[in-house]
């Protein structure tokens, strides 16, 4: 289910989506490879939110183009559902399952068989340290534990391309930091990431950063790359010279 | 499993694990199917009677006797005159009249025909005409047992409809419809505007303010007091002026008897939204608290009198029940309060009594 | 008064869920004071208690020397707060939230603007909007403003950055300082330790408890161990190989390097560095660099709160 190492994850070029004379999304291009960690910044109302709709398959574009997984974003939007995972801060799994009913259910939305389930159930149960908790309904878990389970699940089916939105928000700082080694312990196995988050601490963990201000990518490029070619020390301060540009205009 | 049907035992489970859901699906069936079994009645039992028999003898007595023998009558007086009938129908002691002739029996003997009348009180909606021929069923049937015994006899039986001559249903309605209208306004919306206040998140800020619970409950609830009023003049005026509804009571005795049934609905409402902080549970409470009880027990459609007695006996805690008798009383009786006091002073002991309860529910502080 | 708050074993419990257990904690007048803690860790259950929200279930409280279970009115009229989520009207303008609030405490925006100005001024262009249609850093901004509006003798904001971007934080802190600068004693909660720096004295708070209360310098030394960063081009593979070196105490991510401390507490820092670089340079890593570094308030915090929750 891996695509070959480097083959572009994601393609897009000039995208661009309005919402009546509101421009949401303005000529956006990059590209990410396959088995990159990709983190997609911005601030809220820059736009991320409706590029990441357009990538997964949920909204079309009004113009440029875009190909996730081999499958273009206008025509082909059903198979990149199929081949992608998707995980979000707001909503992950059902509370009230328990965490092997919410394992069976994505395996069966996705058509996996049920020794695959099994099999991969167990897996990620020991992994997680989860194993007796499998009967557990998901609100009786803490949220960092939630979290990594969800992340888990959105994995099941081994998509060749994950994406995340904030799923670090508001867990403490050691959970935030085994989320983020199941991140890289993904990408290690070929899967791409594509994620989004508010601590700019995490955007060093990514291979590559954009930021995006008003609908446009103002910052494409590894971290390093750009601390040194705007001169700051941190993401943090990179971000408040890119969008400190616009504010007030609210 | 295949996607659908992991689709399809996602949502069993789900179900099943949320008790709100179901308690509607299996309690709100059995609920609805008793109610409304019990409640739509299109058969009348028990219908008060009184009957006038200015000059009794044998045939009267018979005839008498036969109404007090079945089940339909209730004979609850026997009067040597008509006079005191208004004021037995005003206050709702009988609901039917059967006025004998003054020489009923001497022309019964001579073979001439002889005259009953027989006045129904059409306030109530679908008893009018229902009461109306169960009385000549009887009056017809001793009829043909006279013609049988012997010789032509003819009973001219004339109906008459007490307050509701033309039977107009709008007249019927109309009452109810104000009882309904200020239920959906005081009760349902003031529980919604509570619980949104709670989802939104402002609740909490105003109760960190020097603001008093009670401040905060009428500033809430006093506009939606005002648009309860409003509602009530136009559903009235477009009664009169539409409809042709009559008013035959004092426009000010409704008006302020409508502002007791508000603070009732109001109080409800309160209760309601104090129990949770969503506003979908607080609309499906209000409607089952009140819109429901409003419409099946208060008597606005169907009678009370027909429901087996532990329906007559919750239609008895259903505020709206005593506001529609008001209502029925003021505008087609053209009653006042020397009648309906029974009814006010129960409506004003619900009121203070949900009033006390309101308040107390509504804590100063979120647990 | 000697404290603006004080609080003695204060403890609460939502069912079988302990949300605080045994917090006491003083904050002098004019503080600038920081709860710092993740999700779930009780820093809105406490500050529901502060503003006579919601009783405790033993323990007491006091703000501005008024206990917080008995004189909740006194109280009321002179706290400022913040909840959590936005907590405005959605469909009323920004004016009109802020004149509301006004007269619920019997204040007007006129007598009170002298305190607001500086954050009001910022609004001014949006007034007639409507709340909902604010950026969330507006929002952060006016309910900042409609709980200044009485002008408070105390100020609980309970996250007020969670949610908005980076730029409004930093404006918001910036504003905040400039409270301080008035006298005003705020006590602020957050997950984000960096903001910890910020506040005059912090407590970092994990799961109900007060992991340790002092000014954020002195938080961040009491670590009490040596720390390292750790920096090499391929990150993951260098996170797994030094979590293999025996000596390793706890290796965790840090932005672009890793922080390291040893397990051995009787060696110095200099050998330990070039104990570390040689087995690394051993592994493969040819480009690592080892550097002894002062630790930060989210080490100390990491170190302190022990194991992550159980889950079940």
């Amino acid at each position: 289910m891996t695509p070959a190492p480097n083959a572009a994850a994601i393609e897009a070029h000039e995208l661009t989506r309005r919402f009546g004379s509101f421009t949401a999304v303005d000529k956006i291009s990059f590209d990410v490879a396959g088995g990159e960690v990709f983190g997609f910044l911005g601030a809220n109302g820059a736009g991320k939110t409706t590029a990441i709709r357009i990538l997964t398959g949920l909204l079309s574009p009004t113009s440029g183009t875009a190909r996730v997984a081999g499958h273009d974003v206008y025509t082909e939007s059903e198979a990149i559902k199929r081949r992608i995972g998707y995980m979000s801060q707001k909503f992950s799994l059902y509370e009230d399952l328990t965490v092997s009913e919410n394992i069976r259910l994505y395996g069966g939305i996705y058509d996996l068989s049920r020794e695959t389930v099994r099999e991969r159930t167990a897996r990620m149960l020991i992994r997680l340290g989860l194993e007796h908790a499998a009967g557990t309904q998901v609100r009786a878990l803490p949220l960092g534990w939630r979290q990594k389970l969800a992340f888990s699940v959105a994995l099941l089916h081994e998509p060749s391309i994950v994406f995340l939105d904030e799923p670090t928000s508001g867990v403490d700082p050691i959970t935030r930091r085994q989320f983020w080694e199941l991140i890289y312990e993904a990408a290690a196995r070929g899967t791409t990431v594509f994620v989004t988050t508010h601590y700019m601490d995490e955007a060093e963990y990514c291979d590559r950063i954009s930021i995006m201000v008003s609908g446009r990518i103002e910052a494409l490029g590894t971290p390093a790359e750009l601390k040194r070619k705007f001169g700051v020390d941190t993401i943090d301060e990179l971000f408040v010279r890119l969008a400190r540009v616009t504010v007030g205009a609210a | 499993m295949s996607a659908f049907t992991g689709l399809l035992r996602k949502e069993g489970l789900h179900i099943l694990r949320d008790r709100r859901t179901l308690f509607v699906v299996i309690f709100m069936p059995i609920l609805q199917v008793v109610l409304f079994g019990y409640a739509i009645r299109t058969d009348i039992s028990a219908i008060r009677l009184a009957i006038v028999d200015p000059s009794p003898d044998a045939s009267t007595i018979e005839l008498r006797n036969r109404f007090a023998a079945t089940d339909a009558f209730r004979l609850v007086r026997v009067l040597p005159s008509a006079g005191t009938l208004d004021r037995l129908f005003a206050s709702g002691a009988i609901q039917e009249a059967v006025v004998f002739d003054n020489d009923f029996a001497n022309r019964l003997a001579r073979g001439l025909p002889a005259r009953v009348l027989v006045v129904a009180d059409a306030s109530e909606p679908n008893s009018g005409s229902a009461m109306q021929s169960y009385a000549l069923a009887v009056i017809q049937g001793y009829e043909r047992d006279l013609a049988t015994r012997g010789g032509g006899v003819r009973i001219l039986s004339e109906a008459r409809m007490r307050f509701n001559p033309t039977r107009a249903s709008s007249n019927l309605f109309i009452p109810g419809l104000i009882a309904f209208v200020l239920t959906i306004i005081s009760a349902l919306m003031t529980a919604i505007s509570l619980t949104r206040e709670k989802e939104t998140g402002t609740m909490e800020i105003l109760l960190v303010s020097p603001l008093k619970p009670i401040e905060i409950i009428t500033g809430k609830v006093l506009s939606y007091v005002v648009i309860g009023f409003v509602s009530v003049l136009l559903v009235v005026a477009e009664a009169r002026l539409i409809f042709s509804v009559p008013l035959r009571g004092s426009l000010l005795l409704l008006l302020a008897e409508g502002l007791l049934y508000t603070l009732t609905s109001l109080s409800l409402g309160i209760l309601i939204s104090s129990r949770t902080s969503s506003q979908r549970v607080a609309m499906i409470g209000a409607l089952a608290g009140t819109m429901l009880p409003t419409i099946l027990l208060s008597g606005f459609i169907f009678p009370i009198e027909s429901m087996p007695w532990p329906l007559r006996a919750v239609a008895n805690i259903v505020p709206a029940k005593w506001f529609v008798i008001i209502a029925r009383g003021v505008m087609l009786k053209g009653v006042g309060l020397e009648y309906l006091w029974h009814e006010t002073l129960i409506l004003l002991g619900m009121t203070i009594v949900l009033v006390a309860a309101a308040t107390r529910s509504f804590r100063i502080r979120l647990a | 008064m000697t404290s603006a708050v004080t609080i003695e074993g204060l403890s609460k419990r939502f069912g079988s869920t302990i949300a605080l257990e045994n917090i006491a904690i003083d904050v002098a007048p004019g503080e600038l004071f920081g709860f710092i803690g993740p999700d779930g860790a009780g820093k809105t259950t406490l500050f529901r208690i502060l503003v006579t929200l919601i009783l405790p279930d033993a323990g007491r409280a006091t703000v501005l020397g008024r206990d917080v279970t008995t004189e909740i009115w006194e109280l009321r009229r002179r706290v400022g707060y913040m909840p959590g989520r936005f907590s405005l009207y959605p469909d009323l303008s920004v004016e009109e939230n802020l004149h509301f609030f006004a007269s619920v405490f019997g204040a007007s925006v006129a007598e009170q603007y002298d305190l607001i100005a500086p954050i009001y001024d910022q609004l001014a262009p949006f007034k007639e909007r409507r709340a909902g249609a604010l950026s969330g850093g507006m929002k952060q901004k006016l309910a900042l403003c409609c709980a200044l509006v009485h002008r408070p003798g105390i100020l609980f904001l309970d996250e007020p950055t969670t949610g908005v971007d980076a730029v409004s934080r930093r404006e918001f802190w910036e504003l905040l300082d400039r409270l301080k600068a008035s006298g005003l004693t705020i006590i602020v909660s957050t997950p984000y330790m960096d903001e910890a720096d910020r506040c005059g004295r912090v407590a970092l708070i994990q799961r109900g408890r007060i992991l340790g209360v002092d000014a954020p310098a002195r938080v961040a030394a009491s670590f009490g161990r040596l720390l390292f960063t750790v920096r090499a081009a391929e990150r993951y593979p260098l996170l797994l190989a030094a979590r293999e070196y025996p000596n390793a105490a706890t290796v965790f991510p840090f932005g672009d390097v890793l922080h390291f401390t040893d397990r051995r507490t009787d060696v110095e820092a200099e050998r330990i560095a070039r104990e570390l670089t040689d087995y690394l340079r051993g592994r493969g890593f040819a480009d690592v660099v080892v550097n002894e570094a002062p630790p930060t308030i989210e080490d100390t915090f990491m170190a302190r709160m022990g194991e992550p929750e159980e889950a079940a």
